[in-house]
């Protein structure tokens, strides 16, 4: 056991931190220092400049285009991205079915999405819950019927995250209705510019429309699109996510967020001295802190665990349920620590268009948007409920 | 020792809860929060014609005479529809001030006009330094000839954009937190010097920031004794704290309610999801809050006319503090057990959600209070 870093890891994180210093957008990190979604243009232009420098895919082996880095290299990446308010990369490509097709695609499937997802070219999105699956998802309805080299696809897919900006959606649909559900579903990946393909808005808490819902009325998919075998879609569906509750966790955002309560506080007035010298508010922040400090020694725990070639189970259930905890009681502080301000909310579209700035200090335009949209956050990729259903279920054996 | 209510407030009850069902429909509430306005004159119009609007106020000047409860009732009515209408903006907090505070001429001139629906009123006290604190004043107001002139910047004043009469807190003297030197101004919202930056809030209503530049008053708009109005203004908070607790105790017992009955309708793994115990459990929980809140709202309500400020006030920062908590537990577990339907703008539940959470901050969040209950408890 050893807590320190290598000489290597010094070197490597002035590195990250002179790159972000000098190639992170301006406009991408102040948005994101706000906690406001990128826009697609800046998404897009800020991962394009991690891909020229190598770093767009940290979790892929290198023979696809991952970066190789030891599990301290990808911790000392994601606090300098954290805390330099640098966004992760749009998680739908790079995250979710770039780990699914380099593990289970043919050579085919690899050399033609493999690349597209390093450089940006196709926007994913995910294409899992139904109206009637969500914590249920293997109950899902919307049904693939093979027809030639074919599959013809009709349903309805629900809270599609920036369907509207995608090119492709990984889609689970139901092959077979016979048996087990989880053993009728396979794994499809479908052009949105397929006739047959909606996607209408769903606006959010926030007035944002991140939501979607996309219908499939005779949508005729290429059997070649088809991830591995047929009916063992559910395979695949639950490998990725479990790689989307490992990086649910966010602990580099969430020490960045710890300084924004920390720069918020100093400057609000609280009585005759400033909120930051009020002893219970700190003392809130604090007790986040601790929490997080906790947090993020279990991650590395695990990763170590990882590194040395031993199996997890359910722990990843464990990091997004203390993940997103955290990150809903910091944005909750963030509004606290604005006092009434905190109250004026409109997305933020809505002041550009009038050419406005929020009212208020300027810190104040972002943490009630966050706040909203983090209510989610114990919602997608498994609610936190269900996140606990798997640890007593698979840790404890209850 | 009796917590029912009376005949004549079960038929008030139901006629603002009448109100909500027949107005407040989440598709109406949408439509009205995206105009311009924020609320609906119509109904404004008809809360006059109903009485509603006079509620507080002494039937000398034209009002209903009614208590703190008949206030408790309504609020909780209207918590439950997410009503949008500033009366507690232009009667608890305006009107308010301008009966406790008020010469007969003021009286006699806003009043009538607040009642028959045709005045409306804000009070703006809070500055962009001021936080929850009543007594942090940094907006002056200067001796000039006959009358004053004012200077400063008020800050999320609720309805403050739709006012006709702003009730300004302002410095005549002393240091920006001295309690004393405090005085209250009556002041045209078209007055020159006085201008209005309006904007949404979270909830759905709007609020203005409002700049006060070398504004001229005559000697009559001062409301109150010169430099005396912070005892005024502490007990007009303490009146709308108590309206907000009620409104707040109406939104959670509404949101409890769809919550449940969602948890009934919605099914997932074969069963509705009220069938599993954590949810049960969960659900147990947010109607435990949303009892124990209406328990001080009630309270509260009742403990408004007691005389000596030391209990009152005890009573007014234990409710809030304990009602800012149970706002912040329904709404968020609200949302939660909807799942991804409780994260749209077109369901009901968000907003019941949204407005929670503003009700936590409103005249002092639930740390405020609990530090000030503390101290008086000490
Ligand atoms: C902002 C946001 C973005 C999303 N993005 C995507 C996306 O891009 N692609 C996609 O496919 N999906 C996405 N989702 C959907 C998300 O995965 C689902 O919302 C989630 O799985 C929950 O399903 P549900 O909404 O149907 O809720 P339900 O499953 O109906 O759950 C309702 C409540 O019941 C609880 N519950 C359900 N079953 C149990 C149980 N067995 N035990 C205890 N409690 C239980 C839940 O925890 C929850 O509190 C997104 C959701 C949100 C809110």
């Amino acid at each position: 056991m050893d807590l320190s870093f290598s000489d290597d890891d010094l070197a490597f994180q002035s590195e990250v931190r002179e790159f972000l210093q000098t190639s992170l957008p301006k406009d991408v990190q102040e948005r994101t220092a706000r906690g406001l979604h990128p826009t697609k243009e800046a998404a897009v232009r800020w991962q394009k400049i991690l891909n020229e420098k190598g770093w767009m895919a940290p979790n892929w082996p290198v023979e696809y285009g991952g970066t190789g880095w030891t599990v301290a290299q990808k911790y000392i990446a994601g606090q300098e991205f954290g805390l330099a308010a640098a966004p992760v990369a749009t998680p739908f490509g790079v995250s979710m079915v770039g780990p699914v097709i380099y593990t289970f695609g043919n050579q085919e499937q690899k050399d033609k999405f493999l690349p597209r997802v390093l450089e940006s070219d196709d926007w994913w999105c995910q294409g899992y819950s139904e109206p009637g699956s969500g914590s249920d998802l293997a109950s899902l309805q919307t049904k693939a019927v093979r027809d030639g080299d074919d599959y013809v696809v009709n349903g309805q897919k629900i809270w599609t995250t920036f369907a509207q900006y995608a090119d492709m959606i990984f889609c689970l649909v139901r092959t077979d209705n016979s048996g087990k559900k989880q053993e009728g579903i396979s794994f499809l990946l479908i052009d949105m510019k397929t006739p047959g393909i909606t996607v209408k808005p769903i606006y959010g808490l926030d007035k944002e429309n991140s939501l979607n819902e996309v219908f499939f009325d005779d949508v005729r998919v290429p059997v070649a699109n088809r991830i591995g075998e047929e009916n063992k879609g559910w395979t695949y569906a639950k490998f990725l996510l479990g790689n989307e509750r490992t990086s649910i966790a966010r602990v580099g955002r969430s020490k960045r967020q710890v300084q924004r309560v920390r720069e918020i506080a100093a400057a609000e007035q609280c009585g005759a001295g400033k909120l930051i010298e009020d002893a219970d508010f700190m003392t809130k922040l604090g007790k986040i802190e601790v929490d997080l400090m906790a947090l993020e020694y279990t991650e590395l725990r695990y990763l170590s665990m990882l590194s040395a070639g031993k199996e997890l189970s359910a722990e990843p259930s464990l990091l997004k349920i203390k993940g997103t905890e955290i990150q809903q009681r910091l944005t909750e502080l963030l509004v606290e620590s604005l006092g009434m301000y905190g109250a004026a909310y409109e997305p933020s579209e809505a002041y550009d268009g009038r050419n406005e700035t929020a009212p208020g200090p300027d810190y104040a335009h972002g943490p009630m948007a966050e706040h909203l949209y983090l209510r989610a956050a114990s919602i997608y990729g498994g609610s936190n409920e269900i996140q606990r259903n798997i640890v007593s279920k698979m840790v404890l054996g209850l | 020792m009796d917590f029912e209510l009376s005949d004549e407030q079960n038929m008030l009850k139901d006629s603002v809860e009448r109100f909500v069902l027949d107005n407040y429909s989440m598709d109406a509430r949408a439509k009205l929060a995206n105009t311009e306005l924020g609320f609906s004159r119509d109904h404004w119009k008809t809360m006059a014609e109903l009485g509603w609007l006079g509620m507080p106020f002494a039937e000398e000047v034209g009002g209903f005479g009614g208590s703190a409860v008949d206030v408790m009732i309504m609020m909780e009515s209207m918590g439950r529809g997410l009503v949008l209408e500033p009366f507690l903006s232009t009667v608890i907090l305006g009107g308010g001030l301008v009966a406790e505070a008020g010469s007969p001429a003021q009286i006699e001139s806003i009043l009538p006009q607040v009642i028959e629906g045709n005045m409306m009123l804000a009070f703006a006290y809070a500055e962009p330094q001021s936080r929850f604190n009543l007594n942090d004043v940094q907006t002056a107001a200067s001796k000039s000839g006959d009358g004053y002139v004012l200077n400063g910047h008020k800050a999320v004043v609720y309805h403050g954009e739709t006012a006709d009469k702003i009730i300004v807190s302002a410095r005549t003297s002393g240091n920006s937190q001295d309690e004393a030197g405090i005085s209250l101004f009556v002041v045209d919202a078209k007055a020159n010097g006085l201008s209005r930056r309006g904007y949404r809030t979270v909830d759905g209503q709007r609020a203005a920031d409002i700049m006060l530049e070398n504004v001229t008053v005559a000697a009559d708009a001062l409301l109150g004794a010169e430099g005396g109005a912070y005892p005024t203004i502490e007990k007009i908070v303490e009146r709308a704290i108590a309206a907000l607790c009620a409104e707040a105790v109406g939104a959670m017992q509404a949101a409890n309610e769809i919550t449940n009955e969602y948890l009934k309708e919605r099914k997932q793994f074969g069963v509705p999801i009220g069938k599993f115990q954590v949810l049960q459990h969960r659900m147990v929980d947010m109607y435990m809050e949303a009892e124990q809140s209406k328990s001080m709202s009630d309270m509260v309500a009742m403990k408004l006319s007691m005389d000596d400020a030391k209990e009152r006030q005890k009573a007014v920062s234990a409710a809030k503090a304990q009602i800012g908590q149970a706002s912040k537990f329904v709404g968020q577990q609200s949302i939660q057990l909807h799942g991804g339907m409780g994260m749209t703008d077109e369901y009901s539940i968000g907003h019941y959600f949204k407005r929670l959470t503003t009700i936590e901050m409103l005249f002092g969040n639930t740390d405020y209070h609990f530090k000030k209950f503390a101290a008086l408890s000490s």
